[in-house]
């Protein structure tokens, strides 16, 4: 199914757009744009979509993909939970956060439960290392985490509408 | 010396302190509007009295690189903000761009005008939804107030400051794989020379700036350029001003602190930190994000030759003013000031197989020494945690990590090097003691299974 933008998308994408002196250097936050707007997954077709609009190469489109790990090429559950395991969070516990997190959802870092609501990650240092240890769940931070808050948030985004 | 400043931390948790209205009322944008009435060269020389050693990490002296910028031609110039802050420990940006946004923007005004730029594109790590939100909202408030558009406070100097955002990947702070990354391709650092002051965002002359450099230019204009570099303890050695500090791991009160430059990690851990967390003894502490090599408490310094080094003779490399020339000078590395402390319940040998993860994940794979250089080294780690790594390729990693320094087009190889070497070296017991401790689980299979086919096959397989 080809991708499209509504009204009002398109005129967000415009102002995008118009920061910038040519339309290549719009690719990264165009793909974010497209990516929010679809599901959190640039498919074949957003591919096709941002390079077109950009008059970009598709190859090149898709090599800006495949180099940043926050471009999904595989649609991610409904919610996406990231603990970061880098070393203040380490010292601060995130392994057993982490590994709570697998047994709480039954699946392993990368995976995404069965009723396709949460995929779990892992990161490396997000900037909040004066908080260990944390997670973000989707845009949002959750700092000085202790198992009994993960349980609440995994609750939560497992019971949600 | 411990002196405590609140030049950009002032309105820190202070609700609604990130606004337009507090940042106007405490003086916010005057130091734009007096330097817009100055000269570009004037401006430049006001910032190298300051002298402002980038936070960013490397040190280089912000008036001394913006000097280095061509004079306004026909082609734009930019000033890009590298706020991709990833460097594992470093969280001090972040409180910036959430807390105190408009000293950034009003930096970036001041900035741009000193290297002949009338746009700025901040850079932000993807992650930072919350900096990304403030930052715009300060720029269309700025907008509003007429402090950046067509006619900044009525000078004929049109600025404009953008958000850009990355997504994902730690070499993108590198400034040269930054300018890819802006330029919409993907985020490989670039050969230097050219350097980005002649060939930087889209061909043309920019200079790159952390966040920190930028958003303390609106003091440096406030209180004079040579009156704030005088708030350092390290002003003779050119290295003024105040800056912030983060402390993280085993402290007991972790987080972001202001105070003039020349503080002491003895200083940031157990005054501003709290001491450490469970009154345990230090095992190390990692002074300025994991690039730098891991620093010890018996560490004494020893500076020959050199007067102003005489007062920290002798003492532990702890009671070093944190100061970019005292750590070089001394064989060590100032980095960020985010200093990661780890007490001695840490092992450290899983400690460096940490950060071996994080440099193999990251490295962007252009230089064949880093690719495969950083891989080595984190499997090399994972066998001597797993009890199966011999001596012989222990010994090796002196060689890998010889083979990536100055082998590599970026300093992502020697950032990635030179710590895991300073581990092997300054916990050599340690890791020997998993490599015994392996080889006498070995054979103390193989005595117990004898000398079997059976046996023999399960041997080599441990192996
Ligand atoms: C691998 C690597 C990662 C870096 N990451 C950052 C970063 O996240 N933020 C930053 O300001 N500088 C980072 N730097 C340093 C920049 O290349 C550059 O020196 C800096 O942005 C210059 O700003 P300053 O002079 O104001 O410090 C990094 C350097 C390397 C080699
Ligand atoms: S040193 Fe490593 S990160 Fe830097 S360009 Fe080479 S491969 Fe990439
Ligand atoms: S190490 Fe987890 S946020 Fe920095």
């Amino acid at each position: 199914m080809a991708f499209s933008l509504n009204e009002a998308q398109e005129r967000e994408f415009e102002d995008i757009l118009a920061r910038y002196p040519n339309q290549m250097a719009a690719c990264i936050p165009a793909l974010h744009f497209c990516q929010d707007a679809n599901e959190n997954w640039v498919s074949p077709e957003v591919i096709q979509f941002v390079a077109e609009r950009l008059s970009l190469p598709t190859a090149h489109v898709l090599g800006v993909v495949t180099f940043y790990t926050l471009f999904n090429q595989e649609k991610p559950g409904k919610h996406q939970v990231w603990v970061c395991r880098t070393l203040s969070c380490a010292l601060r516990g995130s392994e057993e956060i982490l590994a709570h997190c697998e047994k709480r959802l039954g699946v392993h870092a990368g995976g995404t439960t069965q009723n396709g609501r949460i995929t779990l990650r892992t990161a490396e240092c997000l900037a909040s290392c004066g908080s260990a240890p944390m997670m973000q769940v989707d845009k949002d931070y959750y700092e000085n985490l202790t198992i009994e808050q993960v349980d609440q948030i995994l609750d939560r985004l497992m019971q949600e509408a | 010396m411990l002196k405590r400043t609140e030049f950009l931390s002032k309105n820190y948790g202070v609700e609604g302190g990130w606004l337009i209205e507090p940042y106007v009322k405490s003086g916010g944008y005057q130091s734009a509007k007096r330097a817009l009435g100055m000269t570009r060269e004037q401006v430049v020389a006001e910032a190298k009295a300051a002298h402002i050693r980038g936070r960013g990490g490397a040190g280089f002296d912000c008036g001394t690189k913006w000097s280095f910028m061509p004079p306004p031609g026909d082609k734009p110039h930019y000033l890009v903000v590298n706020a991709d802050e990833g460097e594992p420990g470093t969280f001090k940006d972040r409180t910036i761009m959430e807390m105190n946004p408009h000293a950034l923007i009003e930096g970036c005004i001041i900035g741009a005008y000193a290297i002949g730029a009338h746009a700025a594109y901040i850079y932000v790590r993807d992650e930072l939804h919350l900096s990304k939100a403030r930052l715009w909202g300060a720029i269309h408030e700025a907008r509003e107030k007429g402090y950046l558009g067509e006619r900044p406070f009525g000078q004929s100097w049109a600025m404009q400051v953008y958000v850009h955002t990355g997504a994902g990947a730690y070499i993108c702070g590198e400034e040269t794989a930054l300018l890819n990354s802006l330029e919409g391709r993907r985020g490989e650092p670039r050969i230097k020379p050219p350097f980005p002051a002649q060939y930087g965002a889209f061909g043309m002359p920019t200079t790159v700036n952390n966040v920190e450099t930028i958003a303390i230019m609106p003091t440096v204009f406030k209180v004079g350029g040579d009156a704030f570099s005088r708030e350092s303890a390290l002003h003779d050695l050119g290295d003024g001003g105040a800056r912030l500090f983060g402390v993280s791991g085993h402290v007991k009160r972790p987080g972001v602190y202001e105070a003039a430059v020349g503080l002491t990690l003895r200083e940031l851990i157990y005054d501003l930190g709290g001491g450490i967390l469970d009154d345990r003894p230090l095992l190390g502490v990692i002074p300025g994000g994991s690039s730098c090599p891991i620093m010890l408490e018996e560490e004494i310094v020893n500076v020959e030759g050199d007067e102003r080094f005489a007062p920290y003779n002798g003492k532990s490399v702890l009671d070093l003013p944190m100061g970019v020339d005292t750590y070089r000078r001394t064989g060590n590395m100032l980095g960020t000031c985010c200093a990661i402390v780890l007490n001695d319940s840490v092992d450290p040998v899983r400690a460096a197989q940490n950060l071996a993860r994080f440099y193999r994940h990251e490295s962007c794979g252009q230089c064949t020494p880093c690719r495969e250089g950083c891989g080595w080294i984190e499997r090399l780690f994972d066998k001597v945690v797993a009890g199966e790594a011999t001596l012989e390729e222990l010994n090796q990693v002196h060689q890998v990590a010889s083979n990536i320094m100055g082998n590599t087009i970026c300093a992502f190889g020697d950032g990635a090097a030179t710590p895991m070497l300073a581990f092997v070296r300054k916990f050599r017991p340690q890791f020997e003691e998993y490599v015994r401790r392996g080889e006498a689980e070995r054979n103390a299979r193989r005595a117990a299974l004898g000398s079997g086919d059976h046996g023999r096959s399960l041997a080599s397989e441990a192996r």
